[in-house]
């Protein structure tokens, strides 16, 4: 049906071609054609509008794409047909990608195929990645991540791809070190290789890449059990520059202290979670790799950062996360003597930390450019001052929950910080004076002031009305935030792609027709706003046709019409979360029409009939996982859910009792706060 | 005269000898197998000593279990245990005893006689095999040594009847009954009082073994049992056991043991039984018995050739060591860097592995083989096991030296294991997908086919809900043909912002 509707609209083009010879655009050369579809970036559907002028035009558009991302599987062929030099292919989100699909693919591609991504497709096999080794000769990479069942014989149908750089293979469990070996000895070009979560790889393999590929640049081995046997290889490769070892219990001080050569072209590390490393370890580590520019040491909890003061010439350090570390107000003193050029630093949940501390670090560290001090619950405005007073050129700040800054402290943010484009001030005590202040960032892209109790409209509106760039807004239980603040959010930010406004229970329709101004809206979150009704949904879904997320939980005025205006619309939406909605079969069976939906969860839907719930699980051909209530376990036939979950959706029976009433915010976050006082 | 010889001998042998003993026994002989004629004569020996404190007690029974082991292995243990079992009896000198214990040294020196006259009639021969001669040279000396104290032993019983004349005019006689001498050093004593009685270099020799021995029983770091151990051909030895390993971390100096060199027919004879002197093999313990006993009188002993090779205390025996007899061998004595073999069965494993034909063929493979059928059969147990393949065909026991290969060579990598493609190939229609791919290949003509699956799975649930009723909403088929408005928006691509950049190639 849809083909033959498009051939009418092309018939139809071709018809006013002949009446008006003269058509403006057939001027227009291939080049400049070319350029200017070079800067249609921003939004997919200008390309779509642009191939839509002409036949010409369509061709132009059809040539000139390069990077595809279908949304269906269904389409590919067409897609295919029609796009013949695309060079990378996305297909994340045809989850049931066959072998007979991926030979295709690489029939119909071949040699301009370049780079493909099959991160968590399932049902093909290494079938069809040799055929894709056998026909796409120029594929430079390849992400086969999250297929826990996939083995080495997809190892090593890699391995066949000559040219092959860059290779992701995270949480493909059953490959081991005979899969690697396979990449190792095949693809000598190798650059970039990831094996995080192969928990079958060992240093038998990761070695045999560092001796084989020498071209690696960065290397992912996270969560393997890889031991200090494999460092010395990995560290004389000349070109490393990213190495990544989260997790790895087997990873400890003696690894690094006998290393006899670090490496010099390491610029990040990743050793985060590595519990047996200790300070010596990671002293020698830094004095041997003197070009490291990123550390990450998150919950390495044996070591204590006191430890850099032995490090006199560590100057090229930039960045380091300590997230979760021992961490003292002396430790971060010499923290900031050795380490010269701090541009980033993350304190994230560091007990240790106090007002001492970080002021000794922003004396010295004038120039943090990033900055995390998320739930360092010690810190009073006396730390805010310094970090304001010092640090001017500030592009991101996360304090959420640092629970004694008041909101003076907060105002001296907006005073002192106007490049900050990241702020996190959730579950703090900020008010309007605060907010309003903050509207002298106008670079802000992303904010974050949920469960701030205090904020209203006289707030918000100043940042609506001077934050331009914002995509990310927050407002988690902001209480006090009505249709007047969203509408001036949705004035002033016509880039905003992720708006939260969960359980803000003042917001109502008014407000999502503002917010159906913002075309590039993708991710919405209403929960438990009880005013929201269908109404508000589908102008969303009209207007904002690029929503990927939508979550109505709670909304019990939300219905099957705003379900039918979804299916019509929003067919880029993958995951929705539809609990205590007023939906029926036919709304639900509406919205299983739509191939993208991957994640649902629908709890106490009274409309809903186990023969409509079964109806719509058999349509939905996309699903990935879906929650339902363990009630409808029995009353769904056995086989029916096998023959779903064979398709690759996960069921989650969830038991939970129908909550008539939620409480209010307020005793919300005073129970939260109880919480961390205990 | 039994109390001198009866109850004050045990009393001395168990105080005053103590401190002698004690070092050796805290040193070395705690060996939980210490064989049934030691216990029993513990037992015997526990009853003569009622009067002594239990801690006390236990460790003068202790040492007196190893005095009686010690003795037992000189052969003084019959008469010492006749003494014993009889609660001292009046020790009547009894001549017929005598007699058949002179007939019997007579038959022995007949038999040394014997062979030192084989020495010298094959001299010539030996000349070219210095072993050979060093062979018979330990036999005759090992059988003078039991001449010897065969005749003290025949003397001492004659010592009552005698006492007052001998004493009085032997010194060392009377040393015998000292009770501050043990009875080795009974052996010393006699041996250095009669000079006369020998004076070959023969003799000699036995002297400074028998002067070792005495050092060897003062000294407080006796010589490390466990050589002794090893000396013998034990038959629990695992068959496999290395015949280099150990001989060479041990260094020997050289001199200090015996080296022994069989005969290429002996090693390769299937022989299981190995005399602990002289190297001979026997097909049956029970001929290597009757041989022990051309080699004296203590191995006739029931005791003796009851367990004998676990005898701890057989300290009579030198450390022995072995040769290869290949010349040119590095296992051989002539070689300039030799390497003493352990035991007879390390020289039978050396030489069948070093100097003979590997005869035994690998059923599996068809290719390894063995000179040494334990090798054989290790190498089948894992034959056929060499699961680490290389794209080159070769085939590795181990993954570390699979890995080691292909890092080593360009182009090589490592082959999967073909039952495992197999065990995944498995999946859903895998087996028809290379005819499928053939037919697809191209054209997606095949469009149907490729979401076959899912039309099926349609089909399949219109089927099954066949007799379902949605009221009002009857028309279950727009939906299975999307039957919303689609062709609004064909591509819908994702907005990461991943997709649009473009240009590029």
């Amino acid at each position: 049906m849809e083909p033959e509707k498009r051939m009418d609209k092309r018939i139809r083009v071709d018809l006013n071609l002949e009446q008006n010879p003269i058509s403006p655009f057939e001027s227009l050369s291939e080049e400049v054609l070319f350029l200017i579809l070079d800067l249609l970036n921003s939004n997919p559907l200008d390309r779509k509008s642009f191939s839509l002028v002409s036949r010409s035009f369509y061709k132009l558009e059809s040539c000139h794409r390069r990077w595809l991302t279908p949304l269906r599987l269904d389409l590919l062929p067409s897609i295919l047909t029609r796009y013949s030099s695309i060079s990378h292919l996305n297909l994340t989100l045809c989850s049931r990608l066959t072998d007979v699909t991926l030979a295709s693919i690489a029939s119909l591609l071949s040699s301009s195929l370049r780079s493909i991504n099959l991160s968590g497709s399932r049902s093909y096999t290494h079938k069809g990645i040799e055929c894709l080794a056998e026909k796409c000769f120029n594929l430079e990479e390849i992400d086969v991540s999250i297929r826990v069942d996939l083995g080495d014989e997809v190892a090593a149908a890699i391995g066949k791809m000559v040219k092959m750089e860059r290779v992701n293979m995270g949480r493909c469990k059953k490959v081991t070190d005979l899969g690697i070996g396979c990449i190792a000895a095949g693809c000598p070009n190798l650059k970039l290789l990831c094996v995080k979560g192969c928990v079958g790889v060992t240093d038998l393999g990761v070695k045999l890449v560092a001796v084989k590929c020498r071209k690696l640049q960065s290397l992912d081995v996270s969560f393997t059990m890889i031991t200090k046997k494999c460092l010395p290889a990995i560290m004389q490769l000349p070109n490393l520059e990213e190495f990544c070892m989260t997790g790895c219990l087997g990873i400890d001080n003696k690894a690094f202290v006998n290393l006899k050569q670090g490496c010099n072209s390491l610029q990040a590390l990743d050793m985060s979670n590595c519990e047996h490393m200790t300070d010596s370890g990671v002293l020698s580590i830094l004095q041997k790799c003197p070009n490291l520019y990123h550390l990450n040491l998150a919950s390495c909890s044996s070591v204590n950062v006191s430890i850099l003061s032995g490090l006199k010439s560590m100057c090229k350090l930039g960045s380091i996360k300590l997230d979760g570390c021992k961490v003292t107000a002396s430790g971060l003193k010499s923290l900031s003597n050795s380490c010269i050029s701090l541009k980033e630093l993350s304190l994230s949940k560091c007990p240790g930390v106090t007002d001492e501390g970080i002021s000794v670090i922003m004396a010295k560290h004038k120039d943090l450019v990033k900055l995390d001090v998320t739930c360092c619950r010690y810190i009073t405005d006396e730390s805010l001052s310094a970090i304001t007073s010092s640090c001017t050129s500030l592009v991101s700040l996360r304090m959420e929950s640092c629970t004694k800054l008041s909101s003076e402290g907060f105002r001296l943010i907006g005073q002192h910080c106007p490049k900050l484009e990241e702020l996190d001030l959730t579950d703090n005590d900020l008010d309007d004076e605060g907010l309003r202040s903050l509207a002298n960032c106008h670079n802000l892209v992303s904010l974050k002031i949920g469960i701030c109790l205090r904020i209203t409209d006289n707030g918000l509106i100043p940042i609506g009305q001077s934050c331009p760039r914002l995509r990310e807004l927050d407002l988690y239980r902001a209480i006090g935030i009505t249709d007047k603040g969203v509408s001036a959010i949705a004035d002033g930010c016509p880039h905003l792609e992720m708006i939260n406004m969960a359980y803000c229970t003042n917001i109502s329709d008014e407000s999502l027709k503002f917010l159906s101004k913002c075309s590039k809206l993708c991710i919405v979150e209403i929960r438990g706003c009880l005013q929201v009704s269908s109404v508000g949904i589908s102008v969303i879904a009209a207007g904002c046709r690029l929503l990927s997320k939508l979550d109505v939980k709670k909304c019990c005025e939300v219905n099957d019409a705003a379900m039918f205006s979804l299916a019509r619309y929003s067919h880029n939406l993958c995951q929705i979360h539809l609990s205590y909605c007023s939906v029926t079969d036919a709304g639900l069976l509406a919205l299983a029409c739509l191939g993208s939906l991957r994640n649902v969860t629908m709890l106490h839907l009274s409309g809903v009939s186990p023969k409509g719930l079964a109806t719509a699980l058999l349509m939905c051909h996309g699903l990935t996982k879906v929650k339902m209530h363990s009630s409808f376990k029995s009353s769904i036939p056995r086989a029916l859910i096998e023959h779903v979950e064979s398709r690759g959706c996960s069921f989650h029976w969830m038991y939970k009792p129908f909550q008539v009433d939620f409480e209010s915010s307020e005793l919300w976050k005073q129970q939260s706060h109880d919480l961390f006082v205990e | 005269m039994k109390q001198i010889i009866g109850e004050p001998g045990i009393d001395l042998s168990s105080d005053s000898k103590m401190d002698l003993k004690l070092t050796r026994n805290s040193e070395s002989f705690h060996k939980p197998n210490s064989s049934n004629h030691n216990l029993n004569s513990f037992n015997q020996a526990s009853q003569y000593f009622p009067n002594l404190s239990p801690t006390k007690f236990l460790s003068r029974a202790e040492n007196l279990q190893q005095n009686l082991k010690t003795k037992s292995t000189n052969s003084f243990e019959p008469n010492l245990n006749s003494g014993m079992a009889t609660q001292n009896p009046p020790l009547d000198w009894d001549p017929h005893a005598m007699l058949s214990n002179l007939s019997f040294l007579e038959q022995k020196i007949h038999e040394v006689q014997s062979l030192v006259q084989s020495i010298i009639d094959q001299q010539a021969e030996f000349s070219s095999r210095p072993s050979e001669l060093a062979t018979r040279q330990q036999l005759a000396t090992a059988d003078l040594t039991c001449t010897i104290i065969q005749l003290i032993s025949t003397a001492g019983s004659l010592l009552p009847s005698i006492k007052n004349t001998l004493l009085s005019n032997n010194p060392a006689l009377r040393q015998l009954v000292n009770p501050d001498f043990n009875n080795n050093l009974k052996c010393e004593g006699l041996i250095r009082n009669f000079p006369e009685t020998a004076r070959n270099s023969e003799y000699e020799d036995l002297l400074r073994n028998l002067d070792n021995e005495a050092d060897w029983m003062k000294e407080p770091n006796p010589p490390p049992q466990s050589d002794i151990v090893d000396a013998n051909p034990i038959d629990e030895h695992d068959l496999k056991e290395s015949d280099d390993g150990d001989a060479e971390r041990e260094h020997l100096p050289p001199g200090s043991y015996i080296v022994l060199q069989l005969e290429k027919e002996e090693i390769l004879a299937p022989h299981t039984h190995f005399c602990v002197i002289c190297g001979k093999g026997f097909k049956r313990d029970a001929n290597l018995r009757m041989h022990m006993r051309g080699h004296g009188d203590e191995y006739k002993t029931p005791a003796a050739l009851a367990k004998p090779s676990k005898e701890p205390g057989s300290d009579a025996h030198p450390v022995t060591r072995y040769s290869c007899p290949f010349v040119g061998c590095k296992r051989n004595k002539e070689h300039k860097k030799f390497q003493p073999l352990k035991t007879i069965l390390c020289v039978k494993n050396h030489y069948k592995r070093s100097h003979c034909d590997k005869s035994y063929t690998c059923s599996r493979c068809h290719a390894k083989k063995f000179s040494v059928i334990a090798d054989l059969k290790t190498h089948e147990k894992h034959c056929g096991r060499d699961k680490w393949q290389c794209s080159c065909g070769t085939t590795f026991s181990r993954k570390d030296k699979l890995f080691g290969h292909v890092a080593l060579f360009q182009g090589h990598t490592p082959a999967l294991p073909m039952d495992e493609v197999k065990a995944s190939g498995s999946g859903q229609g895998n087996d028809d997908m290379t005819e499928d791919l053939g037919v697809y290949n191209g054209n997606f003509a095949s469009e149907e086919c490729l979401t076959s699956m899912d039309v099926k799975g349609i089909d399949e649930s219109r089927a099954y809900f066949s007799p379902m009723n949605f009221d009002g909403f009857g028309a279950l088929d727009e939906f299975g043909r999307g039957g919303f408005d689609l062709e609004d928006n064909p591509f819908a691509f994702i907005p990461s912002g991943f997709g649009q950049r473009s240009g590029d190639s």
